[in-house]
Formats: structure tokens, C-alpha cells, sequence
């Protein structure tokens, strides 16, 4: 559903991403893991077109987001870090216009703007201006914003930052259900929040990315924390290792740079 | 061309459901009322003095000479300080406000919200003009000003502020914040406005490219009625070249 490809971005002489690679299968939640700056934000702007990469590729639903361009934006809905609302405009006029520029036809677009508003629970203040809502019902404007076109794919950047533990639980659960019929991709740096939505996790440090695997077996014998920071405290693999294992191994073989990272953290 | 009305039409909407649209009409039509209100009491002067010395000589004075010209001179220099602060938001605010990656993660070309965002001001700035047809209308209900002149000088006075519209969304796409686009859009208007006057003294070369880089020069000739290619010609390079130029840099947004 998603598949990345050996990514890279360079701003000028700075590698933001180096070599990334990842899957994301059908309805899948797939958690994006990183420490800040590690070039989490700049994958998933590529992924959603929002720039070039410098090479590799990046398939969406099968369309590749650089030769099928529209195809591929067609099929992604996007809540970037924080939601672009226009905040003079109400709940529904701003959704009618989103759905109107991700290509929606007009006989659709009632329908479509039922769902989003009562997925999300945007219902009791369809009308009222996104400016004067809270920041909880901005993230959810945001969010219906993302599905208001029924894509295939959810790229959801921190959608939980800066709620309150309600808010957080309810977005959170939100996202649940949207998988299924949506594949999901969650950038984030809350680990019990991967831990209880997500089924994968890549975990991504300075521009690498360190692991890929499901859930289940990172957690098998040990906690998301530990794999995550044994994960960012090692170095960068090369690219001719395979993220999975090699980065495992790597772990393993260094506990002093694990253990002064949590003594840091 | 349904992308692109369906984003003129939210910006255009946007104008009027703040109170930007309104003070900026009330504050044109003040100072073109005001402009308006002087021209003519200073022709009714005249007229008066000149038919108490010279019997026929208040023939020579007319209503187009007299007060139509003058007032769209004035308008047209409440234009070159209106008109950025009309457009500066135009992208500085989505940059601001982070909706730029919702337009250019969706499937619109560039190009289709560059089209929008000037049809929407441009749409405004016609509302604008209109509002002031009633100085004329007054002019020909009381007098007989000659409506020709009238029309030429309004399409001059319209390219005039449509040429500002598209530079003024060029420095707004330039930056995400609205001081420094209102700033930049308000020098470089007035450079439009003012890079002729020294041509008389500039020499033979440089003379004449000054004078015909200058937006006034072309629209003085539309105000005294005549409407030439080359005047046309002009706002209309001058509008395309800040509408790619405006493309360029929004595109650029990516790349960033």
C-alpha cells in the first residue's frame, strides 16, 4: 500500500534522509518512531508530494507519487504537524472546500461531509468558525480534513501533540478505527501510543532507518523503550544492511552507547 | 478551471467575511470622495472666474481635463499603497498558517492556485473600481463630460491596478510574512510608479527605457483617452511576468 524506496533528501550539503525504506501492507497502522530532527517530517513530505525527494521512490496504492503525481495525492490524506485549518472559515465550508480540491465530485460531497464530521465528532460544531475552536477539535477538523476524500492512505503527523489525556485517548481510538479501510501511517514520539495502536513500527534515526518489524516481535522479550532507545543510540547502519536484523544486531552489540542515551533520557 | 474557482471563490470569500474588504472600500471610496469633492469645487471656481473676464473662454474648460484625469491620478496613487496591503496575505498567511502543504499535497497544478489567488484579487480590485463609478455617473447626469475618455481611462486605471495586484502577490509569495510582502509589494509598486522621472535627464538610452518601464506613462496616455497597443502591451507583460514569476516561487516552496 505504501512502499518506500531507498529515499534520500539533501538540503544543500545537509542529509536530512539517507536511504529509507519501508512497507506499510493494506489497512495496516504503521508507527513512524524517531527522536526530533531525525527526518520523520521530511519522509512524510515526500510521501505525500509535498516535495521531491533527491533519489529513491515511493509508491502510494500503487501510484508512484513522482511519475502519477495526482493519482497518488488522490489517494493520501494528509494531517501534517499542525492542521492547516483557515481559520475564518467554518467546520463545513472548510471541509466542502477540501473535498472539492482533493478532486471530489460535487454529488459526493454531501455524503462525504456526513461521514467526516460524525467520524470525527465534529457533528455539534459543524458550524462554527475552525479560529475559535479548541485545539482538540482542531486536530479532529484536521483529521476529518485527512479522510473527508476516503483515501487509501492516512499520513498522520503527531496528530496527539498538545492534547489532554481525554483528547489524546479519543483520537487515538479514532485512529483505530479508521484503520481497516485505511492504511495508516503515525509519526510520533509517544512510545505507549505505538504500543497500543500500532501493528509495525520503523523506527528512523538521523535520516536511517534503524528498525522495521512488527510490533509484536519487538516486544516480545523486551519494552518499546529499550528497543527504541538501544535503536537511536547506535550508528546509522550502511545501506547494504537489511534494517531489520542488522539493526538488531547492532543493538545488541552496543550496551554502553544504549545505557548513557537512558541515563541521558 | 474548477480548481481554480473553487479557490478564488474561498479567497474572495475570505476577504469579505473579515473586515478587510470593508475597510479597505470604505477607506478608497473616503479618499476618492474627498479627491473628488476638491476637483470639483476647484472646477466650479474656475468656471466661475473665467466667465466673469472672458467671454468663451469657459469653453476651454472641461469636466474630462478638469476633474476626471486629476481625480484618476489621485486614485491612482491610493492604488499603489492599497493594493499590497490588499494582496499581502494572499500567501504569507497560508505559509503562516501551514495550509500551503494542504493546497500543494493536494492535486492542483501550481499554476491553478496562482490563477485563483490573482482572480480573487482581481475580482476584488474590479468591485473596487466599480464602486467608484458613481463620480463619473454624477458627472454625467449634471454635465456632459465625454464618456469615451471616461471608459479608456478606467480600462488604464483597472490595467494599472491589476499590473499592482500581480506584483503584490509576487512579494507575498516571496515570504510568509505580511509586513515584509505589504512592504516589498508597496516599494515595488511605487518604483512602477516613479522609475520615469529622471528620464528626461537620463540621456538618450537610458531615457526612454526608464520612461517606458514606468506604469504611469502608460496609463497617463489611457487617462487622456488614448488607448494604444503599446500601453496594453505593457501591463499585460507586466501582469503575465509576475504571474510566472509568482508560479516559479510557490513551486520553489517545495523545494525548501
Amino acid at each position: 500500500m505504501i512502499d518506500v524506496q531507498h529515499l534520500t533528501k539533501r538540503y544543500g550539503d545537509l542529509t536530512a534522509v539517507s536511504d529509507v525504506s519501508f512497507r506499510a501492507e493494506s489497512g495496516q497502522i504503521l508507527g513512524f518512531l524517531g527522536p526530533n530532527g531525525s527526518g520523520k517530517t521530511t519522509t512524510m513530505r515526500i510521501i505525500t508530494g509535498f516535495m521531491p525527494a533527491t533519489a529513491g521512490t515511493v509508491k502510494v496504492a500503487g501510484y508512484d507519487i513522482f511519475e502519477e503525481s495526482f493519482a497518488a495525492r488522490k489517494q493520501i490524506g494528509y494531517l501534517p504537524e499542525s492542521p492547516p485549518l483557515y481559520n475564518d472559515m467554518t467546520v463545513t465550508a472548510y471541509l466542502r472546500f477540501v473535498a472539492r480540491i482533493k478532486g471530489m465530485r460535487r454529488a459526493e460531497i454531501p455524503s462525504a461531509l456526513d461521514r467526516a464530521l460524525d467520524r470525527c465528532g465534529l457533528t455539534e460544531v459543524a458550524g462554527r468558525v475552525t479560529g475559535y475552536l479548541s485545539k482538540g477539535f482542531r486536530q479532529r477538523v484536521g483529521l476529518a480534513q485527512a479522510i473527508i476524500h476516503n483515501p487509501s492512505v492516512l499520513i498522520l503527523d503527531e496528530p496527539t501533540v498538545g492534547l489532554d489525556p481525554r483528547q489524546i485517548i479519543g483520537i487515538r481510538a479514532l485512529i483505530k478505527e479508521l484503520a481497516g479501510e485505511h492504511t495508516v501511517v503515525l509519526s510520533t514520539h509517544i512510545l505507549p501510543e505505538v504500543a497500543q495502536v500500532c501493528e509495525k513500527v520503523v523506527i528512523i534515526n538521523e535520516g536511517h532507518v534503524v528498525i522495521e518489524d512488527t510490533l509484536d516481535q519487538l516486544t516480545r522479550d523486551r519494552t518499546l523503550e529499550d528497543v527504541f532507545l538501544k535503536a537511536i543510540a547506535q550508528e546509522a547502519p550502511s545501506a547494504e544492511e537489511d534494517e531489520a536484523s542488522g539493526g538488531e544486531e547492532k543493538a545488541a552489540e552496543a550496551p554502553p552507547a544504549a545505557v548513557t542515551e537512558e541515563g541521558a533520557a | 478551471m474548477r480548481n481554480v474557482l473553487t479557490i478564488a471563490r474561498k479567497e474572495l470569500r475570505s476577504y469579505f467575511v473579515s473586515p478587510i474588504a470593508y475597510v479597505v472600500l470604505t477607506g478608497f471610496l473616503l479618499l476618492g470622495g474627498w479627491f473628488f469633492f476638491n476637483l470639483l469645487s476647484r472646477f466650479n471656481v474656475l468656471l466661475s472666474i473665467y466667465t466673469q473676464f472672458q467671454q468663451g473662454a469657459a469653453e476651454q474648460l472641461n469636466l474630462n481635463d478638469f476633474v476626471i484625469a486629476p481625480l484618476m491620478h489621485n486614485l491612482s496613487i491610493v492604488l499603489v499603497i492599497l493594493v499590497p496591503m490588499i494582496t499581502m496575505r494572499a500567501y504569507a498567511e497560508e505559509k503562516k498558517g501551514g495550509t500551503h502543504e494542504l493546497l500543494l499535497t493536494s492535486p492542483l497544478r501550481t499554476g491553478e492556485i496562482v490563477l485563483a489567488k490573482f482572480l480573487a484579487s482581481f475580482v476584488f480590485i474590479c468591485i473596487m473600481l466599480g464602486l467608484t463609478g458613481v463620480y463619473p455617473v454624477v458627472l454625467i447626469a449634471f454635465g456632459n463630460p465625454e464618456i469615451g475618455i471616461i471608459l479608456s481611462g478606467y480600462l488604464g486605471l483597472l490595467l494599472l491596478a491589476t499590473a499592482f495586484v500581480a506584483v503584490g502577490l509576487l512579494t507575498s509569495s516571496c515570504t510568509e510574512n505580511q509586513i515584509i510582502a505589504a512592504v516589498s509589494g508597496l516599494v515595488a509598486t511605487l518604483l512602477l510608479y516613479i522609475i520615469g522621472w529622471p528620464a528626461d535627464t537620463a540621456g538618450d538610452v537610458l531615457g526612454p527605457v526608464l520612461r517606458y518601464l514606468s506604469a504611469t506613462e502608460h496609463f497617463a496616455e489611457m487617462v487622456k483617452g488614448l488607448i494604444d497597443t503599446r500601453d496594453v502591451v505593457y501591463f499585460v507583460s507586466l501582469i503575465l511576468l509576475s504571474l510566472f514569476l509568482t508560479q516559479r516561487s510557490v513551486e520553489s516552496l517545495r523545494w525548501r
